[in-house]
């Protein structure tokens, strides 16, 4: 059964006809606010991945807005009045925090506007699709505060110190192309291509054996967090793990006999 | 200041038709006609009604770029201009629309197009000229770079031997041999530019739009791949000409109507 949400879209596509497996597609969907983010959508989309993430028959999530817009920034107009002990009572960052829980590997497709939070909500993604429209930035600066859901730790590590210095002091936006040759998206594609390979990686990624996929999406997340050596003996755990499922015996058995595995997720 | 407006838009048949209308400047770009420009490109391509766009312009002149005689550069003459922001501001916006918007435009020139009057022609699809037109690029007759893209734009319209040539020696360039250089499509009798004009825009608006829009954006990526990033350093290149001293004697000796004494500084 699927939730209806009031300010976000969520699908399910299936893969190949009576495969039985799907991608997940979440679409923001504010038009009036070029996809503002504001409390009650954030609560809609951790809600509809959490769903994604407990459906077996769902391998990827796709996260997309709309051609205009991914998502202008967070929705200014319901933070304007807070105060320091209001803002920070609400905690409504707790409810961003749940996405990086999310185990299965989300695929941002932007086009047009991903600035301020709506940057930070992509670079919270596994892999990013950008049409030749899109735009990233954190223009906080330009309202008097900083990025507050991650900008400024995740930008840093994605485009180093003085690149993300740059684009958070001044708040200017990256177009695509320059955003493609820093590393912060995988793929540039025309406009109307962007939400189509997108979903082709996802389904792609679908095909894959969905527990190695989670424990190579945790090992890769791992490189962000601490030293390398506890990335090097997690990513070894997550490996040795890999050899109690069906998978890795179906997996290695097929590549021996020269056939496509199927991949059952056991 | 007369009531007159300085730029016309109109609709037909799916052709959208901008008019410069400054005649008696020879159209020249004074501030307000780059803005309303800018605008009525962004109207044009917004409109779906409208499937092919004519720049054209009013009188015996198409645009003699740069209006120097406006009250702005008069002013930013006072200290050492900042033309880097000008062409940031006012032209490269002009040229990056001209190349971005998905529908054929085609340049009706009806008579000089020189500076960035030249350069806006040269940014468009098709060029259709009479047969009294001169293309010029008189940028360096007063100590400037050619500007808002033509430096590249021309230089792979025709080469770099003759680009170069023509941007140095700020040369007239008739009709005749424009076409000769591959420069423009076609030179009809004076009467007859516009009649052609439409034509060719009717018909390109009855053929099938998102083809052609995605044969521009195609062409773009293969010959203006950079056209951003090089329409910037020209702009910086243009800051740098500028604050040259050759550019302020250029100027003066332009509004004295006498020849400039340049010393290379």
């Amino acid at each position: 059964m699927t939730m209806t949400y009031k300010n976000i879209l969520s699908a399910k596509e299936e893969v190949s006809a009576k495969s039985g497996i799907n991608i997940g597609i979440v679409t923001l969907n504010r038009p009036t606010v070029l996809n503002a983010l504001n409390h009650e959508l954030m609560e809609e989309l951790v809600t509809a991945l959490e769903e994604f993430d407990r459906d077996d028959s769902v391998r990827a999530i796709v996260l997309t807005g709309s051609e205009r817009a991914f998502a202008a920034g967070a929705d200014i107009k319901e933070m304007s009045d807070e105060t320091t002990v209001s803002i920070m009572l609400k905690d409504r960052f707790a409810t961003w925090d749940r996405i990086k829980n999310i185990k299965k590997p989300i695929i941002a497709a932007i086009s047009g506007y991903a600035l301020g939070g709506g940057c930070e909500l992509t670079m919270m993604c596994d892999i990013i699709i950008a049409s030749e429209s899109a735009q990233f930035g954190q223009p906080e600066i330009n309202i008097g505060v900083i990025p507050g859901a991650g900008g400024t730790q995740r930008m840093t590590r994605v485009l180093g110190k003085y690149k993300a210095m740059e684009l958070i002091l001044t708040g200017r936006p990256l177009l695509a192309r320059e955003a493609y040759e820093l590393g912060l998206v995988n793929k540039v594609v025309p406009v109307e291509l962007y939400l189509e390979e997108a979903k082709a990686m996802a389904k792609e990624i679908a095909g894959k054996s969905p527990i190695a996929v989670r424990l190579a999406k945790e090992a890769v997340l791992k490189s962000f967090d601490g030293p390398l050596n506890e990335g090097l003996q997690f990513e070894r755990k997550n490996f040795y793990m890999l050899f109690s499922s069906e998978d890795q015996k179906e997996g290695m058995k097929a590549f021996l006999e020269k056939r496509k595995a199927t991949f059952t997720g056991k | 200041m007369s009531d007159e407006k300085i730029l016309l838009t109109e609709k037909k048949n799916g052709v959208g038709i901008i008019t410069l209308n400054r005649p008696d400047k020879l159209n020249a770009f004074s501030d307000e006609l780059t803005f309303q420009l800018q605008d009525a490109l962004k109207e044009m391509e917004k409109d779906k009604d409208v499937r092919a766009i004519i720049l054209t312009a009013a009188g015996r002149g198409f645009c003699a770029g740069q209006d120097l005689q406006s009250r702005s550069i008069a002013q930013e003459m006072g200290e050492r201009p900042s033309l880097g922001d000008s062409i940031r501001r006012r032209y490269n916006p002009i040229v990056i629309k001209l190349r971005r918007i998905e529908k054929p435009i085609i340049a009706a020139v009806n008579g000089v197009a020189a500076g960035a009057g030249a350069s806006i022609a040269f940014a468009c699809d098709f060029r259709i000229v009479t047969d009294k037109v001169n293309f010029i690029q008189s940028f360096t007759k007063v100590g400037l770079i050619p500007d808002s893209g033509a430096t590249f734009i021309l230089t792979r319209l025709v080469g770099l031997t003759k680009a170069f040539e023509l941007m140095l020696s700020a040369d007239k360039l008739s009709a005749q041999e424009a076409l000769e250089l591959g420069i423009i499509n076609k030179i009809v009798a004076e009467d007859d530019l516009m009649k052609e004009a439409m034509a060719l825009a009717e018909k390109l608006a009855m053929g099938p739009t998102k083809a052609f829009g995605l044969t521009k954006r195609a062409v773009n990526r293969a010959v203006f791949d950079d056209l951003e990033e090089m329409l910037e350093y020209e702009a910086s290149l243009q800051e740098i000409a500028g604050r040259s001293d050759d550019f302020a004697e250029g100027v003066a000796a332009f509004v004295a109507k006498r020849a400039p004494q340049y010393t290379g500084k």
